[in-house]
């Protein structure tokens, strides 16, 4: 009973994180506009958007990796699925649909709905792989949405949606705009998103996380996590369970790969490769496994590390002091040692619960 | 006539991916981790043995030489500072770490290096023709397949003979056991990370000369090939790295040859899916049953 | 010791070719290029020309310039960042009416971090005049072109060459050719020089600039009646072996290849070609351009290599010739054309801007409105490295002439 007070209030704390920081960043807007001060710079307002979309990234994959425990190497891929077919969507309704937050909205279901069927796809035989063989197989996933999606051509004209996996084969009429194209990716994207939006998402991410982890079927998904032989023999279901969270995370990606296409007026799918993936990974291992208060912190800081270290004059060192960042944070949260001498100076950090 | 050049070329490309990844798979299966820098250990094994070949004209065994050695010391020296202290953590800190060591790496070599493909002077030249004008194999090749067997056998000799190898095998089966039997866990996980960088030191020598460019970030798309190489042989086995390199080499070429160029790596990593499928511990990997 | 040993010779091979053919070239000094000449013609649509910022006024703006300078394609991305920098130093030294001032942002190649690279470069400005420089690569280019669109700040990028670019943003400008103009200038070439019977294509089919060419290309071929007989494509920049597809045009009895791709990929496929001892004549792009001055490249590989570059790094006239000793000189590596195509921006943003009255008194969005009246307005037009008399049309394309060169003893050759 206490145990569960405990991680509900750790979820109210969640939401109240997320939501004061909102409402700091709307103020300090507001003062900024008022005032004609500059307060969070251009650079730092156009990080927002896309810190939203990689907080949301890294929570879902957190659901993976963290609560249930497999580690998954591809979960870019399906921010690529999400990011392509929300921006089709959002096209295709460009008429029906004017308003565009409804729009956006719209979009980012839809972006959802087609990480889920990839979820859904990837999931059903990969699951039944373990460790390093599951990770492997992600990775491949995520490298075959990247190949299919690189030679995919969309584009809509007066006859209706056309798809082709070739330039040749793509053969669209001359009033026709074509919405993918290829390599090119998708260009001529009208910008959508907004922080508000991208707040919007993380709170929908948060209690969709957050009440799977606290339900009946959370404590099944980190029996398995915990031990797989025991939770089968006490009569879970190990593939409705791992399933369930793997989709979950999948869409959750989606609904995020589809803010992130829409913030951007173009999108490549070489941009969403194993990189990304493992951008992510860092997010979610550096905030520590299963904390999903530990994600957002991350997440938030370290997308805007690489933008902060462009105010000192050290372009060319920048991804270098980055590297080293990312190995002695590593280093010091997770060597006893230095844990112990960090301990001293700081004081007490109870939010991040490091149980992988 | 094109297939056999297939075959060739496939097993050329093949070779390349093997050597690579028996550095990655001795690591992992001794220490257990995915070593995500290896790829980048074999850049600066490539750029010492550029350097030394082109500006100090030392001849090649020299140059392969001192790669190792340089290499051997880094990898020391990575694992002494980076990896050592993880010992207790989670694996998955261990692998965050290794990609931070890559992109330091990468990030380094740019800053010492410079940015600019250099054209790297193959070891050795030329190619025997089989048949003039349609069928040859470069000597490049003969000496990667060569190599990869040699390497596979010392290994496999190292850790079934010498009391090393098998201080290895005994921190891989359990590293408390084998500390309980007076083995020196932490001596003999950075043994392996030497002999891994060493390996990546030649296979770096031996990938640049079959395919002779180099940059700061040549190493980070073969070292995920040879990851998923070693996956596909079976990850921790040493003759499977050798059979999935090897595999995967001649699939990525038929693929290419025969299905399309466009969708060559979705086919190569839709074909690993499936192996991993029916076997779900790759091809030569142990399957071990989980005990309660 | 051997790199400046060789950065020596070729010093001094570049100083003779200048001094046997160096009385030719008249046109001034090169630390002053004709920066007032195109001004005196007196173009400008909105009335008469005056020089900016008249007596001792030095009116200074500002530059940002994006691309990648770390990770991938940071080979590219400094290029232009370095060719830009000896235009602006030289520019400054001149003392003329407008001040550069200069700032390089690395956007890793990646089109997000593009937008935050230009985002900080707002900030860099505030509210003086800024210019963009950049970016270096298609996909980030393509975003940060609608960004400076909505922004209203002038746009010029030295080597994003898809339409996308500039497809419906006014205020974006390219230096180098379009890739469907390379292509279909590419295919006019073969035909009017009657080579290549059956022509193979290899080209990136992960990358905008690559694809974009080769499609124009083979359509144009087609309907010129040249017969492609192969279209190989690879996924990405890293790949190593391209002996599959080499085979497969080899198979298809190519007698030439068509290669729209960048010089690394390039490299590896002139030295596998070799090894399976296929040898038709290669045809490149401008990307090809920088192949040369690989270190460690065997230059025997690229003779009687085509390529279409606007850039001749062994170029004769004063103004190439200091400029390589220049560049040479802080980085020890040859220019190529991304090099020269950004120091040619620098030239056109300078002298578009000696041109325009009242700029002292211009924000971001009136420099901008007025630079795009000058580009379009037919009149104004920039000799650089890249060209001469360049001109740009209203869709932002620049228009100038393509030379195609051919490798003949490891220099290029003007066909």
């Amino acid at each position: 009973m206490k145990k569960i007070n405990k991680t509900s209030l750790n979820g109210f704390i969640n939401y109240g994180i997320v939501i004061a920081a909102f409402a700091l960043i709307q103020i300090l807007l507001l003062i900024q506009k008022k005032l004609d001060v500059t307060i969070l710079s251009n650079s730092l307002q156009s990080l927002l958007v896309p810190a939203c979309c990689y907080i949301v990234m890294a929570v879902s994959l957190n659901l993976t990796v963290g609560i249930l425990g497999e580690l998954s190497l591809g979960h870019a891929g399906f921010m690529s699925l999400g990011a392509f077919s929300g921006i089709v969507a959002s096209i295709l309704l460009q008429n029906a649909i004017p308003m565009a937050p409804l729009r956006l909205a719209v979009s980012m279901a839809v972006g959802a709905v087609f990480g889920a069927i990839g979820g859904v796809i990837v999931g059903v035989p990969v699951l039944r792989l373990q460790g390093d063989y599951l990770a492997i197989v992600t990775l491949a996933f995520g490298q075959i949405i990247k190949n299919i999606i690189m030679v995919l051509y969309v584009g809509v004209d007066s006859r209706g949606i056309h798809l082709a996996a070739s330039k040749e084969r793509f053969d669209l009429a001359a009033d026709g705009t074509a919405i993918i194209k290829g390599p090119m990716g998708a260009v001529g994207v009208t910008k959508l998103a907004s922080f508000t939006a991208g707040f919007v998402l993380i709170l929908i991410t948060l209690v969709v996380v957050q009440n799977l982890v606290n339900s009946r079927s959370g404590r099944a998904i980190m029996a398995l996590r915990d031990n797989r032989i025991a939770a089968e023999s006490v009569g879970i279901n190990v593939t409705k369970y791992k399933l369930m969270a793997f989709v979950t995370s999948a869409a959750l990606a989606g609904a995020a790969g589809a803010l992130f296409g829409l913030n951007y007026s173009s999108t490549v799918a070489s941009k969403f490769d194993f990189n990304t993936s493992i951008l992510v990974l860092v997010f979610v291992v550096l905030g520590g496994l299963g904390s999903i208060r530990g994600s957002i912190i991350a997440a938030a800081l370290l997308y805007i590390l690489p933008e902060m270290l462009r105010s000192f004059n050290i372009a060319e060192y920048r991804m270098l002091i980055y590297a080293i960042v990312l190995i002695l944070v590593m280093l010091v949260t997770n060597n006893d040692k230095l844990k112990v001498l960090l301990g001293r100076v700081l004081p007490k950090r109870k939010g991040v619960v490091n149980d992988g | 006539m094109s297939f056999l050049n297939n075959v060739i070329t496939g097993i050329s490309l093949g070779s390349i991916y093997a050597i690579i990844a028996l550095g990655y798979t001795m690591v992992y299966g001794i220490a257990k981790m995915l070593n995500f820098a290896h790829g980048d250990v074999i850049m600066v094994g490539a750029y010492v043995c550029f350097f030394a070949m082109g500006n100090f004209n030392l001849p090649a065994a020299v140059g392969v030489l001192l790669a190792v050695v340089v290499c051997t010391v880094l990898g020391i020296v990575i694992e002494r500072l980076a990896y050592k202290p993880l010992r207790a953590a989670p694996s998955l800190a261990v692998l965050i770490t290794a990609i931070g060591v890559s992109y330091l790496l990468q990030n380094s070599a740019q800053i010492l290096w410079g940015a600019a493909t250099k054209t790297f002077r193959p070891i050795v030249e030329g190619s025997l023709v089989l048949v003039p004008g349609q069928l040859s194999i470069s000597y490049v090749a003969i000496l990667s397949v060569v190599c990869c067997v040699i390497v596979m056998v010392a290994l496999t000799l190292f850790t079934t003979q010498t009391k090393m190898g098998k201080a290895m095998r005994a921190c891989s089966e359990d590293k408390a056991a084998a500390q309980l039997m007076g083995i020196d866990v932490n001596t003999t996980i950075s043994m392996t990370f030497a002999i891994g960088s060493a390996l990546a030191a030649i296979a770096g020598v031996l990938m640049c000369s079959a395919y002779p460019v180099l940059s700061p970030t040549t190493g980070s798309m073969p070292g995920i090939r040879a990851f998923t190489a070693a996956v596909f042989g079976g990850i921790g086995s040493v003759p499977g790295a050798l059979l999935g390199g090897v595999l995967l080499g001649v699939i990525e070429t038929f693929a290419k040859a025969y299905i399309s160029t466009d969708l060559s790596d979705a086919v190569v990593f839709a074909v690993l899916i499936v192996v991993l499928l029916v076997r779900p511990a790759g091809l030569l990997g142990k399957y071990v049953p989980e005990k309660v | 010791m051997k790199k400046k040993n060789l950065a020596a010779l070729l010093m001094a091979g570049v100083m003779c070719f200048g001094l046997l053919a160096g009385c030719s070239n008249s046109s001034g000094e090169t630390s002053n290029p004709p920066a007032s000449q195109p001004g005196s013609q007196e173009s400008q649509p909105s009335g008469d020309s005056g020089n900016a910022g008249q007596g001792s006024d030095v009116v200074t703006i500002k530059v940002g310039g994006i691309g990648p300078i770390t990770g991938d394609l940071a080979q590219y991305g400094t290029a232009t960042q370095w060719g830009a920098q000896i235009a602006v130093d030289e520019i400054n030294a001149m003392n003329g009416p407008i001040r550069l001032e200069y700032d390089f942002q690395d956007d890793t190649g990646v089109a997000d971090t593009a937008v935050s690279a230009y985002n900080k470069l707002k900030d860099w400005a505030k509210n003086d005049p800024l210019v963009i420089y950049g970016c270096t690569t298609t996909a980030p280019c393509v975003a940060v072109a609608s960004e400076t669109y909505a922004d209203r700040y002038f746009q010029l990028t030295p080597s994003a060459s898809s339409p996308d670019v500039t497809a419906n943003k006014d205020n974006a400008f390219q230096m180098c050719f379009t890739d469907p103009g390379q292509g279909t200038a590419a295919a006019e070439y073969l035909k009017n020089a009657g080579l290549g019977t059956k022509i193979g294509v290899i080209y990136n089919n992960g990358d905008a600039y690559s694809t974009g060419i080769a499609d124009a290309f083979i359509a144009h071929a087609k309907e010129l009646g040249l017969e492609v007989v192969a279209a190989q494509t690879y996924p990405d920049d890293k790949t190593t072996d391209y002996t599959v597809q080499l085979n497969a045009c080899k198979d298809a009895g190519a007698d030439l290849v068509f290669l729209p791709i960048y010089y690394t990929p390039a490299s590896l496929i002139l030295a596998q070609a070799k090894q399976m001892s296929y040898a038709p004549i290669f045809f490149g792009g401008d990307g090809m351009d920088g192949m040369l001055d690989m270190e460690g490249f065997d230059k025997s590989l690229a003779e009687g290599l085509l390529l279409m570059t606007p850039f001749n790094a062994s170029g004769t006239d004063e103004r190439t010739k200091t400029f390589v000793e220049t560049y040479q000189a802080a980085h020890e590596i040859l220019p190529n054309q991304f090099a020269a195509d950004g120091y040619d921006c620098m030239y056109a943003i300078y002298e578009a801007c000696c041109q325009l009255d009242g700029i002292a008194d211009m924000d971001s969005a009136q420099l901008c409105d007025a630079l795009i009246a000058l580009f379009t307005g037919g009149d104004f037009s920039v000799d650089g490295l890249t060209g001469t008399s360049m001109k740009w049309l209203e869709s932002g394309e620049v228009s100038k002439a393509p030379v195609v060169v051919k490798v003949v003893d490891g220099v290029y050759v003007t066909q």
